[in-house]
């Protein structure tokens, strides 16, 4: 980095508690994809402590990494990231493949949580055989399948129009219910008020923290 | 390890990018392919020169007088130079041990051969034993002219196979007929065949050397001083070995018969070895030809694999980001990378291996051209190439899958 680092987040202290729905939101260059990054463990903070379900997360070498994200993590992306030669049962049950559990449980597990996203019919259909919100669905049936403590969402609804945004958010939204932790990053002021808190980056910094009253997306469906 | 998860984590990952998989397997099956074909016919190359050198012994000298060309000790030059029994009885003793096999020919000058009132036209040939190892030729019935037939001046005759085809075909064997040579009997004793393709030295018959001296006023005369000398270990101490009694014989022949050393008409000498050297260092070059176009074959083969790794890789650094968020460790990313790329390489690799060889297996011994004879091809050269394409194709495939796996997640997801 040398004389080019730049100092993106300057100070963030904030928990979240097992079971809630946190939006991150904030414009671009606010540090909201840094803040995802080393919560999501693919960076490492120059300083600070993160500490995951009383685990603290620090010098971790790739494999180490690997395992923790594995356990722990549950990613949702803006674009999918859908593997496009693999059915969505096989997305699915992907990270099943690197929890080393063997390939008839991995199908049976990976349907249970399709059948949850309502994609069951879909199972055996490559991603691009189905629509955006499918596949996002798709995506979310995917986070949930390592049964994780944290899911993290970048952007979940970014890339879908607003009808099928208000379904992936009502899906979110009962993923929540259940009792799953979830962080939502959006810019979005109408995604974020269906969470339950809302933190708002600016420069590197909390500008605001607050809790709000959860908008049902289901009204909107 | 035997992991029968990757294995199908990698079947999946082949039976849905077939057009990948087929071009990765297709340009590793050709290279090994043309490399086993080259490398077959320069072997078949070799095998059809050797064959060519079959006629004669290779290491064999053969010496025939001239005439003089240049006036030495008061001795007028265009005189015919003669060699007799005792230069023959002196090589043997000065160059005893150095050859293998020594004959002498005579070729008795206006005889008329004669079989059943037919006239034979064939030449008389003189000779001893020795012969047969000299000219490489083989007995298909009897047997050869021997010291004994020569010591009591026999009446006995070889003929060729041809001479046995074109005037005892009738028989089922010439051995015991006789044959009249100006006016004397001779028994058929022997039926010898050449090696080679050529029958113009079959049409020879051979008797006894004294037999010949004796009966056709030939006296103690020589037409023809022949050698095999002993293979050394190298073709080139063999060579060497040659040149060196060559140029002895040479010497002593010159002197005894008084012919001025710088003269190269007096005495002829012809050394097959000479032309097997043009043939072996052309053979040499040619296989070398082969081997650097093999070599360069295996080298575009190399680049191809590195190269489709190197896209495949570029293609995958998303799924491999992909991967990596979901928790894959980096040499689980890494071995499945590679496991691909040798289990590829390794069946179309073996596949060309196969297909090639059978090729020359079934055609080679089919083919029918000059200087071409059953190309074949080492078995473990084959295979080592084969393992050659396999190593390269999957460090092809390590170190683009060694970067990927160091980039970012988020960088390897980012939307184009």
């Amino acid at each position: 980095m040398g004389s080019n680092s730049l100092h993106v987040l300057k100070g963030i202290n904030f928990t979240a508690e097992a079971g809630e729905l946190v939006a991150i939101m904030g414009s671009s260059g606010s540090g909201k994809s840094t803040l995802l990054n080393i919560l999501g463990m693919l960076d490492e903070a120059d300083s600070g402590d993160y500490t995951l379900d009383g685990v603290p997360i620090k010098n971790l070498n790739e494999t180490k990494a690997a395992k923790y994200r594995n356990k722990f993590l549950g990613f949702i992306f803006q674009s999918f990231n859908l593997i496009n030669y693999k059915s969505a049962l096989e997305n699915v049950a992907l990270p099943l493949y690197y929890q080393k559990i063997p390939r008839k449980e991995r199908q049976v597990r990976a349907m249970k949580y399709l059948e949850q996203v309502g994609l069951k019919e879909w199972a055996h259909h490559l991603p691009s055989e189905l629509s955006g919100g499918q596949k996002q669905r798709v995506a979310i049936a995917r986070a949930m399948a390592a049964e994780p403590k944290v899911l993290l969402a970048d952007e979940p609804t970014g890339a879908l129009d607003s009808t099928t945004s208000y379904e992936v958010m009502d899906l979110i939204q009962k993923i929540n219910d259940q009792g799953n932790t979830i962080l939502v990053v959006t810019h979005e002021d109408d995604i974020a008020h269906m969470c339950k808190r809302i933190i708002h980056l600016k420069d590197g910094v909390i500008e605001k923290d607050e809790k709000v009253t959860q908008v049902r997306a289901s009204q909107y469906v | 390890m035997f992991d029968i998860e990757r294995w199908q984590e990698i079947f999946d990952t082949i039976r849905k990018n077939k057009l990948r998989t087929f071009l990765t397997g297709l340009s590793v099956a050709s290279g090994i392919f043309i490399l086993v074909i080259l490398l077959g016919f320069g072997q078949g190359m070799q095998n059809g020169i050797s064959e060519e050198f079959k006629g004669d012994a290779v290491t064999s000298i053969w010496v025939w007088p001239g005439r003089t060309t240049i006036e030495y000790k008061g001795l007028n030059p265009g005189r015919r130079v003669q060699l007799r029994n005792e230069n023959y009885q002196t090589v043997q003793s000065m160059f005893d041990g150095d050859y293998e096999k020594a004959s002498i020919l005579y070729f008795p000058s206006n005889v008329k051969v004669v079989y059943n009132n037919d006239l034979l036209v064939y030449d008389v040939v003189g000779t001893n034993g020795d012969l047969q190892r000299i000219e490489n030729e083989f007995l298909s019935a009897g047997r050869y002219i021997n010291e004994m037939d020569v010591q009591e001046n026999a009446k006995v005759a070889v003929i060729s196979n041809k001479i046995k085809r074109e005037v005892f075909g009738h028989l089922d064997t010439p051995i015991g007929e006789y044959i009249s040579i100006s006016g004397a009997g001779f028994k058929i004793v022997g039926v010898f065949g050449e090696y080679g393709e050529e029958e113009g030295e079959e049409e020879r018959i051979f008797i006894p050397i004294s037999t010949a001296q004796l009966a056709f006023s030939g006296s103690d005369k020589i037409s023809n001083l022949n050698f095999m000398l002993p293979e050394m270990e190298s073709f080139e101490a063999t060579v060497q070995k040659n040149n060196d009694f060559t140029a002895r014989l040479l010497t002593y022949l010159k002197q005894a018969h008084g012919v001025a050393p710088e003269d190269d008409r007096a005495i002829y000498i012809w050394n097959p070895i000479h032309d097997a050297e043009r043939f072996y260092q052309l053979m040499g070059g040619i296989k070398l030809f082969f081997w650097v176009i093999g070599f360069f074959t295996i080298v575009a083969g190399v680049v191809s694999v590195s190269n489709i790794m190197l896209i495949v890789v570029k293609e995958r650094t998303r799924e491999i980001g992909i991967r990596k968020a979901l928790g894959a460790k980096p040499w689980s990313i890494i071995g499945m990378i590679m496991h691909e790329a040798i289990f590829v390489t390794a069946i179309s690799g073996f596949a060309g291996l196969i297909f090639s060889m059978g090729l020359l297996e079934i055609v080679g011994p089919y083919v029918e051209v000059d200087y071409i004879l059953n190309p074949s091809v080492n078995f473990n050269v084959a295979v080592s190439t084969v393992l050659l394409l396999m190593v390269a194709g999957s460090l092809a495939g390590f170190f683009p899958a060694w970067k990927a796996v160091k980039v970012q997640v988020i960088e390897a997801l980012r939307d184009e």
